[in-house]
Formats: structure tokens, sequence, C-alpha cells
């Protein structure tokens, strides 16, 4: 079991202009690992694309909340949770393969999951259909020097 | 303004600048469609040099675009990407539509 060292709770307006807020807050909390540009860039992207998919898919037409829930594991692992109330994943396994997407006419690349896939360690979907959806992701973030 | 549209002969670019989310994408698409249906050019260049962050809404970008553009049998490229553009265009297959353009080779210098 590791050990939480730090935490932080958010719960934003499913707004698409509060996307790069809420990537800015991530970078933000993640700043105390002291993390390399590009590891920040990557984790960004990550929560950009969780963030999306919560506005698009879990909300579609309307407006929801989103809660983000950050820790500090161990000194030095990011974990981040973000979650939605909306309508849930039907086939977690079909919605996480590249380049599949219900949503094209939103101009969806289908490409949400590859991206959080491959910018972290972990990454972890739960969804109950009209339950809501719950992303989780871990990056270790070494400490140098 | 994200994105200014420049013309060159039978080529339209559409400079973007700054972060390119889901939420910019949205109105950047907007502008660029705009034009190409006033204008359908030969190629459309989306020049990523000043791309400050990108996620999958900029291959949303592109890849919708490119649907459009090939009602005309136009191209599409992808001029100076940054890094970050870059690595997500890699991610997506679409970094083959990158080209280098001199002004590019030369901003690097």
């Amino acid at each position: 079991m590791k050990t939480v060292t730090n935490r932080m709770k958010m719960t934003i307006a499913g707004y698409s202009n509060n996307e790069s807020l809420a990537r800015m807050c991530v970078a933000a909390f993640a700043a105390q690992l002291d993390p390399t540009v590009e590891e920040i860039s990557d984790i960004k992207a990550a929560v950009s694309e969780a963030v999306t998919n919560c506005i698009v898919h879990g909300y579609r037409d309307t407006i929801g909340d989103i809660d983000i829930t950050l820790r500090i594991l161990d000194g030095d692992t990011l974990y981040i949770k973000i979650s939605d109330k909306g309508t849930g994943i039907e086939d977690i396994e079909q919605a996480m393969q590249p380049m599949f997407t219900t949503c094209p006419e939103g101009e969806r690349a289908g490409l949400g999951f590859a991206v959080m896939e491959s910018f972290t360690d972990t990454l972890r979907v739960h969804s109950r259909p009209g339950k809501g959806t719950a992303v989780t992701m871990t990056k270790v973030l070494r400490r140098r020097g | 303004m994200a994105v200014e549209i420049r013309y060159e002969n039978n080529t339209m670019t559409a400079v973007i600048s700054g972060e390119l989310d889901h939420h910019a994408a949205a109105e950047i698409r907007m502008t660029i469609d705009g034009e190409l249906g006033r204008c359908s050019p030969e190629t459309l260049t989306f020049d990523m040099s000043g791309v400050t962050f990108m996620d999958s809404s900029g291959v949303g970008l592109v890849l919708g675009r490119l649907r459009t553009v090939q009602q005309w049998n136009g191209k599409v490229r992808i001029s100076d990407p940054s890094p970050r553009a870059e690595k997500i265009l890699k991610l997506s297959g679409l970094n083959a539509l990158i080209v280098r353009s001199s002004a590019g080779k030369k901003a690097k210098k």
C-alpha cells in the first residue's frame, strides 16, 4: 500500500474553457515533484484528454461537474483521478481502441485513451452506463540530482 | 486570435499559435471552414510551429479538414510542428503530412 504524502481535490464545471484550467492546476500540483518540462507537458496532455472526454462524452449536451483528485504517492508518484457523473461507457475495451470514437461529428480523433496511456505509467478506467466514468492515472516522477 | 489565415498561390496556410485543445479547436475550425468554403485551395497547410500545447483535438482538427479538402482532391500539409505538436502527431500517424519549410529551418538555427 502506497503512502499518500500530499493530496488535493477540485471540482470544475464541464465547460470547455475549463480544460486549460484543469491541466494548469494539475501541473501546479505536480511541480512539487520537480518534473522535467517534458514530463509536465505529458501530464497536461493526459489530463486534457480525460477532462475533454468528460465534457464531450460524459455530459454531451449538458454541463456537469468534473471531479479531480490528486495525490502524491510515496513521495515520487503522481496519482490523478478524473471522474464525471455522466453517461458512462458501455464497452470500455472498445472505447480504448485507438481511433474508435462515438462522436465523429464532434471531430474527435478517437485518440484520447491512447494519449493518456502513452503519456502516463498506469491507466485504469471504471465506468457504469448511466452513472459515470472515472479515469485513474499514475506517473512516477523520479527525483533527480 | 489563435489562428491566422494566409494565402500564397493555391495554398491556404492556417498559422496556429498557443494552446490547441478541444476548446481552441472549435473556434479554429470555424475560421478555417469559413475560408475553405470560399476558396477551395489545392493545398491546406497547418503551420504548427507556434503551438505550445496540443492534445488529440489537434489531430481531430486536421482529420476533419482533410476530409473536406479531399472533396476537391486537395492536399493537407502540417508545417514545422513544435515538439509538443509533433509528439501527438506521431502517435496518430499524421506525421506523414509533416513538411519542413525553409523558414522553419531558419528559425531553428
